[in-house]
């Protein structure tokens, strides 16, 4: 069992293991509520570690190809077939930034949640579906194979859907779960007609086969539109996020900092889409285009509709919706430009400044809606106009919030205002104007935030509140979240140098995609 | 002609479902809307498996004598219009179970009443 | 609600056996005919669902209780991964019994054949323990629907914000 076993095993390892811990989660909570919580503990630990060496190994070596059920890990064309016959998972840079973003925060999320659901029913079944959203996000970002996407994308959605509504005694709660689900279940049957499309015309249903054998039919058009708007639905970009403040601002805080990382894996499949699979179509251009318009409408309509809100999560909700936007923008522009000469710089600043923002949303966005359900737990209410002077007694959340407000609106030195830069700057290059209104979103997020901060913290103490902070597991909670926060902000430079560039470069690498899984 | 006769019963299932789910009022209506548009998807996922004069693919080799090239229907779609299956089984129980809990709380079904989330 | 008459009751106990053997063999013969975990663990549930009709969900419940129901899916699952890991020594889900001379282990002979019941590798072990999930998920799936339904429209359970 020495270390190269494990790193040629790692994708299959990765996804199992949280697999076979949830399944035996219920069994030990029949015994144990205790040596449940540090068996959960120990999982994600474990799967932390194991992710970090992980990625360092796919950032420095290249590719990891993996096919289920095979004699050898790394056939995936047996020699009397000209396609791959088993399911393949393909781990490439953006595939291994991706996963460090959900093992992380989820760390954060079950630090949080042992002292959160410490009062309520059900908690067996509650760390159960946690390790379950865990095995749907990684399974998502592996996986080399557009059925496997597509089970996968419907256990993240089942397993979310049930956690939001985990309050059950809470009307709202059920509701905004009963909305999300109706959602996220007519994007996978979209989904899944796309997928029978492209099979109908092919005949496999590998991604770098797909993208090897694509000829730009009329049909394939159909099918690019219909993934696109699935994906389009399901991370919460403008046409379609209505679900989102309704279900991020009844679940428990923890699972709303997963369910953004959820909309992230939507997100990364979206982008796997558009540049692994029709790569090298014609309709590279139109569909950068058409993400340019998503991003551009979602930062502006994001943000103006979080002004008015009263209620301190629904407001981060929207401003979840308005950093999606960003993410958009940055990739979509990289996407508008990819057949171009200008894509070495401008365009592959754009995608790096998308990508980079990605984590540092999972981060900074995780961080806030950690700490407002810290308030929540201490006052039980999320209405602004009641809850006054908590930085007297809350102080560690208070800084935790100013941390994550700072982030969010862009102010240096935070990493915020490392990721928004550059893709200022490279979006400059497409149309000033985009620059523009970008720039003025983030002036409104500032501006709603020291709002909210004003009201929340400042002023005269609360009558009834009890003194002193919440409990130490929440606090922990929040400090793997402000660690990698202070981490990206003190040396952003190693960061999109090591970390964020192998990533935007794979993505925008469709020929060492096809040719990790189809030989030459 | 007679081929294409599957293509189309499943586009109007799909329409059927999509009408139910955006025009309908009450929440069971909606889960029913949801179901009807799973099974349209499954229809045209299982129809692209079909050839014609085919034996279903459960040998592992044609019988003796058959002159076709593709003697067997595609096994592939079978696999994933079951496993299709299964999901819709699982987010129809969800639905269903979220429907009986608003239930409980606010006293009827009809969407727009169940509204406390607003703006 | 009126209690169901025994003519029902009786023929519900009697159809039942019959029921859960025809949904173990199509479990069971998963990779010979059509079939397999899903489909035999839906027909068994069902035939658990013909009781809680027949009998009524207060007298169901007192004999298949809920916890018992999660520990059996729970062991459906864990063996349905941990086979899939002993195949670790090539790759996960690698199906280490087929070619072997251990238990399911001969390869059928090429050609059209209907196959017999002793090949197929790891393939009847995971239609097992795939099928006793799906019962004990589907079985606890009706039944928590239908206690639901007992408590008829009452405030128990509901909090005020």
């Amino acid at each position: 069992m020495n270390m190269s076993y494990v790193l040629l095993h790692a994708p299959a390892l990765l996804i199992a293991i949280p697999l076979f811990a949830a399944f035996l989660t219920p069994i030990i909570d029949r015994f144990s509520k205790r040596v449940r919580n540090i068996f959960v503990l120990a999982v994600l630990i474990i799967e932390e570690i194991l992710m970090i060496i992980f990625a360092w190994d796919v950032f420095t070596n290249g590719i990891h190809v993996y096919t289920m059920g095979a004699p050898n890990p790394t056939s995936t064309v047996p020699l009397q077939s000209a396609v791959p016959v088993r399911i393949v998972l393909e781990v490439d840079g953006m595939s291994a930034f991706m996963g460090l973003i959900s093992t992380t925060v989820s760390l954060a999320a079950g630090f949080y949640s042992i002292a959160f659901v410490r009062k309520e029913t059900g908690q067996g079944k509650f760390y159960t579906l946690l390790l379950l959203m865990l095995v749907g996000m990684l399974g998502m970002e592996f996986t080399g194979d557009m059925f496997n996407l597509f089970v996968f994308f419907e256990i993240l959605s089942i397993a979310s859907a049930a956690l939001v509504a985990y309050r059950s005694y809470y009307g709202d709660a059920v509701e905004g779960a009963f909305k999300y689900l109706i959602i996220s279940s007519i994007a996978g049957s979209i989904v899944l007609f796309a997928i029978a499309i492209l099979y109908g015309q092919y005949g496999v249903l590998n991604i770098a086969a797909l993208a090897k054998a694509m000829k730009s039919t009329t049909l394939d058009m159909i099918a690019l539109v219909l993934l696109i708007s699935a994906f389009a639905m399901k991370c919460g970009s403008v046409p379609m996020h209505f679900w989102i403040p309704d279900s991020y601002t009844v679940a428990p805080a923890s699972i709303t900092a997963m369910l953004v990382v959820a909309s992230q894996a939507s997100l990364y499949a979206l982008f796997r889409i558009c540049f692994s699979l029709y790569g090298n179509t014609s309709y590279v251009a139109t569909s950068g285009a058409i993400l340019i318009l998503f991003g551009l409408l979602s930062m502006f309509i994001g943000v103006t509709m979080a002004i008015p809100q009263k209620d301190i999560k629904r407001l981060m909700s929207y401003h979840a919706i308005s950093q999606t936007g960003y993410m958009l923008l940055g990739v979509g522009a990289g996407l508008y430009l990819l057949g171009n000469p200008d894509f070495s710089t401008h365009g592959m600043a754009a995608m790096e400044g998308g990508i980079f923002h990605i984590f540092n949303h999972a981060l900074y966005k995780g961080l806030l809606f950690l700490t407002a359900g810290a308030i929540f737990y201490k006052t039980k209410t999320r209405n602004l106009n009641e809850i006054r002077g908590l930085a007297h007694s809350m102080k560690f959340t208070t800084i935790f919030f100013l941390i994550g407000a700072f982030s969010i609106a862009g102010l240096p030195p935070f990493n915020g205002f490392a990721s928004k830069l550059l893709i200022y700057e490279s979006v400059y290059h497409v149309n000033p104007i985009l620059s523009i209104i970008a720039m003025l979103v983030s002036i409104l997020t500032l501006a709603s935030f020291m709002k909210v901060f004003h009201s929340a913290f400042m002023g005269p103490p609360m009558k009834d509140v009890e003194r002193g902070d919440v409990p130490k597991s929440m606090l922990f909670g929040m400090m793997v979240l402000t660690a990698g926060i202070i981490l990206f902000s003190i040396i952003p430079g190693w960061v999109v140098g090591h970390i964020v560039h192998p990533a935007a470069q794979s993505l925008a690498n469709q020929s060492a995609y096809i040719r990790a899984v189809m030989g030459d | 002609m007679i081929y294409n006769i599957p293509y189309m019963a499943s586009a109007i299932l799909v329409i059927v479902g999509l009408y139910a789910v955006l025009f309908k009022r009450n929440l069971i209506k909606i889960a029913i809307g949801i179901t009807v548009l799973e099974s349209g998807v499954n229809l045209f996922l299982i129809t692209l498996g079909y050839r014609e004069n085919a034996v279903a693919p459960i040998y592992t080799n044609l019988p003796e004598g058959t002159s076709i090239p593709e003697g067997m229907t595609l096994p592939v779609p079978q696999a994933l219009t079951l496993t299709s299956i299964v999901i819709g089984v699982a987010v129809l129980a969800l639905i269903l179970s979220f429907a009986v809990k608003i239930y409980q709380h606010y006293g009827t079904l009809d969407s727009r009443e169940v509204r406390r989330l607003r703006e | 609600m009126n209690e169901p008459s025994k003519i029902v009751k009786t023929i519900a106990s009697i159809i039942f056996p019959f029921i859960t053997v025809y949904g173990l063999y199509i479990i069971v013969h998963g990779h010979l005919t059509p079939g397999g975990g899903f489909q035999g663990g839906a027909i068994t549930a069902s035939g658990i669902v013909l009781l809680l009709v027949a009998f009524g969900s207060a007298e169901i419940a007192k004999k298949i209780k809920e916890s018992h129901l999660s520990i059996l899916e729970s062991i459906g699952a864990l063996s349905f991964i941990s086979l899939a890991l002993l195949g670790l020594s090539a790759t996960f889900f690698y199906n280490f019994l087929a070619g072997s001379n251990f238990i399911f282990g001969r390869i059928p002979p090429f050609g059209s054949n209907p196959g017999d019941m002793n090949t197929g590798g790891v393939l009847p072990l995971m239609n097992i323990s795939v099928g006793l999930k799906v019962i004990a998920g589907l079985s606890a799936m009706v039944l928590a629907l239908a206690l639901f339904a007992r408590l008829k429209r009452g405030r128990k359970g509901v909090r005020k914000k």
